[in-house]
């Protein structure tokens, strides 16, 4: 069943987010005088004629007495007496619930039952026997059977009412048609929260594709050295946009901000928080031993030209970053020594054998207990013993006590 | 296989042999030998009613799992396809159905609907084609499965998401249905009370039900004293805590499915074959039953954690004693004496073995180390356990600072704030459902979270882990797990407060109090069902009224004669029954209200389905394994 043209376009998503709902069922209503061909369902007014039998399928009671079927058929049960006989698997009709009142009754009485066998199968007769827009209207007060609707049409396949359309866009496999798909709904009436994230997710893969196509061409010809050195492992294509930007940072540093491909520009197209855009860059630069770069992203300059390092995560969490890539000592102790608290500092350097940040804190603890302590570890003879030996001869000579 | 059914209070053992006989009517309905087409997700509930053996009897000679194409030949005369009404089963059956070879061995077809026919599933086989193909179409109604002596699952993993997300209450009118069966077997329960909205649909359509069946009264005395409903959305602060009993724990890190874990297989190795060396380890995990058939588990499963190692050793100390008996034995009677018992001190040997290598793992992943300032990584386990949930917490420093943040946000410490742990855990990419479990947390905790603060966790979320994830946040905001503050005042304090939700000096060796369950936090649902035993709800209308739903007392009459005269001392008997899911160690925390000397309150539990943090959350999630 092809669902109508406007509940593909403009109904949606009145269903999930009922807070919308009414606005959308507005939509509808007001759409619904030029119906589409499309619409194959047979229309029917609720004073009109009746829809004929609609045949029930009784198998469960085949063994009861057909005379007593037969009663059972015909007799005048109320809406609740009817639920009740669903429920137990009798015989029942739904065709002498004829008028819009007595219809709704039997509606809310099977929602009263909160059997959604039941629900469902009221919808079905429901839905064959009035006209979409009185349906609509009534469901929208009804929030129960609404979702039941809902559900009921998403398990026939007509899946394009789906309000949850966007979800839709995991089946999609091609890219390209991917994209397509979201760039249609991007014109869906979201929540305006949700059309930034759904408006974003659109712009990302759009800049995917644009990358994927240039760095696949740029690999596969030889010309760039750094795919050369580092084969790429996988597609960029589907992926979050924070592995998109530390992919970027990995192969794209440098690039004017002009390009898609830049860092400078993702972060800013996705408003990237500075923390998350610093531990990206930081991880990605790390990754390629490009110290240079690591401590470029941390220095600032003032008015007067006096260089000063800045972060707006702990510099031992950067050390911590830094380690797990592997960085040489030399390049640790220097954020080591960033680190503000004294007792992390030192525990901090000895966890990553950082000598001269412990030695030269303790000398400017003037702690001279520790510095013997110390001296005990490190090898005899090696600089760092030499320099401690210096510091504490030194020191007697000065102010330790 | 089912004695641990009937040691408790009540024996649940009448629920499972009238499943079992209902199970085996309809085997002998379809005449001659059969084979079995299965729902594979079927076979764990149906594990817990009856094993092969008894198909065996009836003779079901052939078992398959269901899939599209042909069915593999089998020469028999019936072929049953138990299924849950799903459509998309449907289809397959269809498929099955249309290719089988009509010419050469006509079979009989036969669907066994668990626990509802549905009129929309026999449409699609008559659309298909093959609706006149069944001689039988029948429902096998599995509402309530006796799990263990004091606990029943309707294992309905999807009843929370239907009830408060898709507003589908199906699922309720299986627990009543549920409900009602369980009275014709155990008597009329004389007093209903509960609390939620899920509670009162379910009280309703009781009455209701017992109204419409006013001719068959049951003449039981009645086993329950009183019936509990509970709405899981009147306490969604509970299940997103990591449990801290051993069960609990298990769960959590291994998963428990239908009653089984699967464990890596490392540790039980070496016991096995012990001249072996070399040998290659086992890759398949180890499945293990869990319940209070296997005597120690029922000992320790409900401890803390941290009281685990002395429980074990102590009962280490006790088998080798007994062993050690062997050395006394002098006379042929002596002797005789101690090789009789031999089989069971062995069982309770390897028993100890496995719960030794199971606290093992856990405790490599749970105890701390000294590296506070390191970054901890997280290993997927996902590889030991494929086919279970996916760990979430790994590592032992992930799981200390875990549980540090969790506790900061139950007793309010700055609940209010973007939480820098959460922070570098998305930054890490940290499963998105530890993210999520935290943030749902903490939203919790501060009944809602300032717009800003959700929005950036949002965003940071989306980010890192795919816009898609959209989906899923959305649906933990409709639950009400996540949400914007929309009043200034925080009412999560004045409930921990009154209904002393945190208790400072948790005993974890010699509990004293149910919050040794969580080391500290006593869980709010069992709080509830603690002060209705005693003083009484009324006690604390204000809070009542803080939490979601209606609260409520109904009685039912009983008829003349079964009123039960309670002896002096007699304790009371309270079915409570956790609508969404109840964790393990909330069941924990209310057997021990049961063991409690002066208690007065002995507890048998029901739920529709046992669930975890983790897994709730995946229930809640949209498409958790999209590409």
């Amino acid at each position: 069943l092809p669902y109508p043209k406007y509940l593909q376009e403009e109904g949606w998503p009145p269903l999930m987010y009922l807070k919308e709902s009414k606005r959308a069922v507005n939509s509808i209503r007001s759409l619904v005088e030029e119906e589409d061909e499309e619409d194959d369902v047979e229309k029917v007014s609720w004073s009109g004629e009746p829809v004929g039998i609609y045949l029930l399928d009784c198998r469960w009671s085949v063994h009861d007495d057909v005379i007593l079927l037969w009663q059972d058929y015909v007799s005048d049960w109320t809406p609740e007496e009817t639920v009740k006989r669903m429920q137990q698997g009798k015989v029942y009709s739904l065709e002498k619930f004829r008028s819009l009142q007595d219809k709704l009754l039997l509606l809310d009485e099977a929602v009263n039952a909160h059997d959604g066998n039941v629900i469902t199968a009221v919808l079905i007769y429901l839905k064959k026997s009035l006209s979409k827009e009185i349906l609509f209207r009534e469901l929208i007060t009804r929030e129960i059977a609404l979702r039941h609707y809902i559900h009921y049409l998403k398990e026939i396949g007509e899946q394009k009412l789906l309000l949850m359309q966007y979800r839709d866009h995991l089946n999609v496999r091609d890219e390209n048609k991917r994209r397509d798909f979201l760039k249609n709904c991007l014109s869906f009436p979201f929540s305006p929260d949700d059309a930034t994230h759904v408006q974003d997710h659109y712009t990302l893969l759009e800049r995917q594709i644009i990358i994927e196509a240039n760095d696949k061409q740029v690999e596969s010809s030889g010309q760039a050295d750094i795919f050369k050195k580092y084969p790429r492992k996988a597609s960029i294509l589907n992926m979050p946009i924070i592995t998109t930007l530390y992919y970027s940072c990995f192969y794209h540093y440098g690039e004017s901000d002009g390009t898609f491909s830049s860092p400078a520009n993702i972060r800013k197209t996705f408003r990237i928080s500075d923390k998350q855009f610093l531990l990206t860059c930081l991880g990605a630069r790390a990754k390629l031993k490009a110290w240079f770069d690591v401590d470029a992203l941390f220095t600032t300059k003032n008015w007067l030209g006096y260089t000063k390092k800045r972060s707006p995560i702990g510099f031992h969490r950067i050390v911590d970053i830094l380690q797990k890539n592997n960085a040489p000592v030399q390049v640790l102790q220097d954020y080591v020594n960033l680190v503000e608290d004294v007792e992390q500092k030192i525990s901090l350097a000895q966890k990553y054998k950082c000598h001269d940040v412990i030695i030269n804190t303790y000398r400017d603890l003037k702690d001279r207990q520790q510095l013997i302590v110390y001296r005990g570890k490190v090898e005899k003879g090696s600089s760092e013993y030499r320099k401690i030996e210096e510091i504490l001869s030194n020191s007697v000579r000065r102010s330790f006590p | 296989m089912s004695a641990h059914l009937s040691n408790g209070r009540v024996n649940l053992n009448i629920l499972r042999e009238a499943a079992r006989k209902e199970l085996r009517e309809f085997l002998d309905k379809c005449a001659g030998s059969k084979a079995i087409v299965w729902d594979e997700y079927l076979t764990g509930p149906f594990g817990l009613i009856a094993q092969y053996s008894l198909l065996k009897e009836h003779e079901v000679e052939k078992m398959f799992t269901l899939k599209g194409g042909r069915l593999p030949a089998a020469d028999v005369k019936n072929i049953i396809f138990f299924v849950r009404p799903r459509l998309e089963l449907m289809d397959i059956i269809a498929e099955n159905v249309i290719s089988e070879d009509k010419m050469h061995s006509p079979r009989d077809f036969h669907i066994l609907f668990v626990p509802r026919r549905s009129m929309l599933c026999e449409q699609r086989l008559k659309e298909q084609g093959v609706l006149g193909s069944f001689i039988n179409i029948d429902e096998y109604i599995l509402d309530l499965i006796p799990y263990d002596g004091d606990l029943l699952s309707m294992e309905s993993e999807g009843a929370f998401r239907e009830c408060y997300l898709e507003s589908d209450q199906t699922s309720l009118y299986h627990t009543a249905k549920g409900l009602m069966t369980l009275q014709a077997l155990y008597g009329t329960i004389p007093q209903i009370f509960g609390k939620g909205e899920c509670a009162r649909h379910v009280a309703n359509m009781m009455l209701r039900m017992k109204r419409e069946f006013a001719g068959s009264q049951t003449q039981i005395l009645p086993v329950f004293d009183s019936l509990l409903l509970l709405d899981r959305n009147i306490d969604l602060l509970t299940p997103l805590a990591t449990q801290l009993t051993y069960e609990g724990l298990i769960d959590e890190v291994y998963g428990i499915t239908n009653g089984y874990a699967k464990l890596p297989p490392e540790k039980f190795a070496a016991q096995k074959k012990q001249g072996e060396v070399g040998k290659d380890l086992p890759t398949e995990p180890k499945k293990m039953q869990l319940n209070s058939a296997e005597e120690l588990y029922a000992e320790i499963r409900d401890k803390n954690f941290n009281a685990i190692g002395a429980a074990l050793s102590k009962k280490a100390k006790i088998i080798s004693a007994a062993f050690e008996e062997r050395h006394n034995a002098k006379t042929v009677g002596e002797i005789k004496q101690f090789v009789s018992q031999l089989p069971h001190m062995q069982a309770a040997r390897s028993s100890l073995a496995n719960h030794t290598s199971i606290a093992e793992l856990i405790k490599d992943i749970t105890s701390e180390k000294n590296s506070l300032y390191s970054f901890s990584f997280h290993v997927q386990l996902t590889t030991l356990h494929s086919s279970s949930l996916p760990s979430v917490l790994i590592s032992s420093e992930a799981f200390f600072d875990n549980l540090t943040v969790e506790q900061e946000f139950m007793t309010g410490v700055d609940t209010d704030k973007v939480n820098t742990y959460i922070e570098d855990s998305i930054a890490q990419k940290d499963p998105l459902i530890k993210i999520l479990r935290l943030v749902c947390m903490q939203s919790v905790c501060n009944n809602g979270l300032k717009q800003k603060i959700l929005d950036y966790y949002k965003r940071e979320i989306l980010q890192t882990y795919g816009y898609e994830h959209m989906l899923t946040l959305n649906n933990l905001e409709k639950t009400g797990l996540l949400k914007p503050q929309t009043s200034t005042r925080n009412n999560y304090p004045t409930i921990r407060k009154t209904l002393k939700l945190w208790m400072e000096d948790a005993n974890e060796q010699n509990p004293n109090d149910i919050s040794y369950v969580y080391s500290g936090y006593a869980p709010l649902s069992i709080r509830l069902t603690q002060v209705l035993a005693r003083p009484g709800w009324r006690s604390i209308e204000e809070v009542l009224k803080m939490l979601p739903g209606p609260h409520f007392e109904e009685r039912q009459q009983l008829p003349a004669g079964l009123h039960k005269k309670r002896q002096q001392g007699e304790n009371r008997t309270t079915l409570v029954f956790f609508l969404g899911g109840v964790t393990y160690a909330e069941v924990a925390a209310l057997r021990f209200l049961s063991q409690m000397e002066d208690g007065g309150t002995e507890y048998i539990i029901a739920t529709t389905k046992l669930i975890n943090g983790t897994s709730w959350i995946k229930s809640l999630m949209d498409r958790p394994e999209a590409p």
